[in-house]
């Protein structure tokens, strides 16, 4: 006997016997599915079924459920269906099925009226507000978080203070090096190229060191900050959000930010300055060697032009941005962190939000500071 | 009783299984027959587990046989073990639901992945199988993190027994819930097992559900099975672990009337 499933027909007058056999499981549902449907213009004629079961070799829920829904469409239109011959193995649970999909749910139509989307335009702006409120909040309950230390000086978390420090300022500095290095060789070389052109060689220097020092050092050190300490920041504190943690330290006293939040944006404060310090001296190395090899310009002259080309203020333009940027950083990596809700797909999302956001947020505030600082004339 | 007719189910030989120096199972053999439920017990972090994810091939064994309905586990890493799979089902300790599908779509994963069918008898088979185990519709349209430990549990249980496998595996079904909840979830196991001719392979801690449930115990201890059979005859067992599990405070609590 063959284990392929077939459904037999016979029709005497109006009443029509379905004859299942072979085996009516899951493995055979494509084939199963197109039976049940192809009998479904003689099952309109019909008065009345019968469904002999004793063919069957093998039945499964899914066999069991195509039987029991032809035979309950068939019940719907008030005829008479009749189940015969079943094995004693398969009754409980063909009568299991009995009982389910009972309910209509209402189908979950995709309907998108401009009512929809107006709802969803509406909603989105609730969100930018929320998060800006997010973010607000943060900051006030890690400056509120500061005032408590300053007034207990005790209570600050030091060891945790030194740890985040060691983690996002001394593991990041190889990397932090490296691609400075390049970025400051890039520069020097694309300049050394172009202005050659026009004889303006010498001119690359002052390109190299107020590029280098103002923005790119202290912007691309923020941006590899964001992407390597950030997501970190916020991915732990969501995975702790998700073992509920956090509310375990809550429970004992203890506030999460004191704890958990304050170390980390501290530190973060601490190590992006001197991150962006170290950036901006490597890139310098790098504009240095390039001038050295590819544009024929010994060390000696290149420190002496810097010289002339740079002053202290362009320095202190790039560090004063740098704990600026910290700060946000650290704050939107945290506050991202605590909106993880249970799924590991919210965790994705929340740290990609807290990078792109950082890394957006870092970019305006650099604008900002240049407006700021071209009209206190520095 | 007819013991040795029944065809077995899953076959595990001189299995040895252990990590760096230490050892967990220790040349273990055990037979489930077909059909029957087994509760397996043994001291927290006594390999009980490791057992069950070792048969499952979630774990590499050190030496051994394990064949589970004819398949040989573990032997060649990757497609016997995958064959093997759509015969089993398998009920970990949190569901392990995924967190990114509501429960409908949990459940009809394994059946998408591994048959053809229409989406609208896939819903309609996984609602079944979310109505078997005693969930609503209204149920199979939440996302895991709004299910309660008794949800969960029904849940990765009908996506256990998605694809109406032979064997299911359960990792502590029952801890966790309330003893209303567990012993209902213990008769929801019970009827499955009736309804669906399965064969469940049970780790437990529960020893209500080892009374009512279990056709038979297995007792690991020290990396061996040192006993094995029904309730009555691991009352009567000798050896010294057995005793102090099933003679404890708690257990003589529970079960006065058996001994």
């Amino acid at each position: 006997m063959t284990n392929e499933p077939l459904l037999l027909t016979s029709a005497n007058g109006s009443a029509l016997e379905l004859r299942p056999t072979g085996s009516w499981t899951v493995g055979n549902a494509a084939v199963l599915e197109q039976l049940s449907a192809s009998i479904a213009p003689q099952l309109a004629r019909a008065q009345s079924i019968t469904v002999n079961m004793s063919g069957v070799r093998e039945l499964d829920t899914l066999g069991a459920w195509l039987i029991e829904r032809i035979s309950r469409h068939f019940a719907d239109g008030g005829q008479h269906a009749r189940l015969v011959g079943a094995a004693d193995d398969y009754i409980d649970l063909i009568e299991e099925l009995r009982q389910v999909n009972r309910r209509h749910d209402p189908a979950a139509t995709k309907r998108m009226s401009i009512a929809d989307r107006l709802e969803r335009l509406g909603r989105a702006a609730l969100a930018a507000v929320l998060d800006l409120s997010a973010f607000l909040q943060m900051l006030g309950a890690v400056c509120l978080a500061t005032f408590g230390v300053l007034r207990h000086p005790r209570s600050f978390r030091l060891t945790s203070l030194v740890y985040q420090i060691y983690r996002v300022g001394w593991q990041a500095l190889p990397i932090v090096i490296l691609i400075t290095f390049l970025i400051g060789a890039i520069i020097a070389q694309q300049g050394f190229f172009h202005f050659r052109k026009f004889g303006a060689e010498a001119y690359v220097v002052d390109m190299v060191g107020i590029l280098v020092l103002r923005e790119l050092g202290v912007l691309i050190v923020a941006i590899m900050v964001a992407g390597r300490s950030g997501s970190a920041y916020t991915a732990e504190l969501g995975s702790m959000k998700m073992r509920e943690e956090i509310d375990a330290l809550s429970t004992m006293g203890l506030d999460p930010v004191d704890i958990l939040i304050l170390p980390r944006v501290v530190a973060l404060i601490v190590a992006l300055p001197i991150l962006a310090f170290i950036g901006a001296v490597a890139a310098l190395y790098g504009g240095g060697f390039v001038a050295w090899f590819y544009g024929g310009m010994s060390p000696v002259t290149f420190i002496a032009r810097l010289h002339e080309a740079i002053s202290v203020t362009h320095f202190e333009v790039g560090m004063i941005k740098a704990p600026f940027m910290a700060l946000v950083i650290g704050i939107v990596a945290c506050s991202e962190g605590l909106r993880v809700k249970g799924s590991a797909e919210s965790l994705g999302k929340q740290t990609t939000t807290s990078v792109v956001k950082s890394i957006f947020l870092v970019i305006v505030l650099d604008g900002l500071f240049a407006v700021f600082f071209a009209s206190i004339g520095m | 009783m007819q013991e040795q007719e029944l065809p077995v189910a899953i076959h595990v030989e001189d299995l040895v299984v252990g990590f760096g120096r230490r050892i967990v199972i220790d040349h273990l053999s055990l037979d489930v027959r077909r059909g029957e439920i087994l509760g397996l017990v043994g001291a927290s972090g006594g390999g009980k587990s490791v057992l069950m994810r070792t048969v499952i091939g979630l774990i590499a064994r050190r030496s051994g046989k394990i064949d589970v309905m004819g398949s040989d586990i573990g032997a060649t890493p990757g497609c016997r073990t995958n064959q093997a799979a759509q015969k089993w089902g398998v009920l970990f300790q949190q569901g392990a639901l995924f967190s990114s599908l509501t429960a409908l779509q949990n459940v009809a994963f394994p059946l998408r992945e591994n048959a053809t069918m229409s989406d609208e008898l896939m819903t309609e088979i996984a609602n079944a199988k979310l109505e078997m185990v005693g969930l609503t519709s209204e149920d199979g349209a939440k996302f895991p993190s709004e299910l309660s430990g008794g949800m969960t549990k029904r849940v990765a249980l009908a996506r256990a027994l998605a694809l109406d496998p032979a064997i299911v595996f359960l990792d502590e079904p029952t801890s966790g819930l309330d003893p209303i909840a567990a012993g209902d979830f213990d008769t929801l196991i019970k009827t499955l097992q009736k309804t669906l001719g399965l064969t469940v392979f049970m780790v437990t801690h529960d020893l209500a559900s080892l009374n009512t449930v279990c056709d038979r115990v297995a007792a690991l201890a020290d990396g061996k099975i040192v006993a094995i059979g029904p309730m009555s005859e691991l009352l009567r067992s000798e050896h010294p672990w057995v005793k102090a599990y099933f003679h404890g405070k708690r257990s003589m609590m529970l079960q006065p009337k058996v001994m």
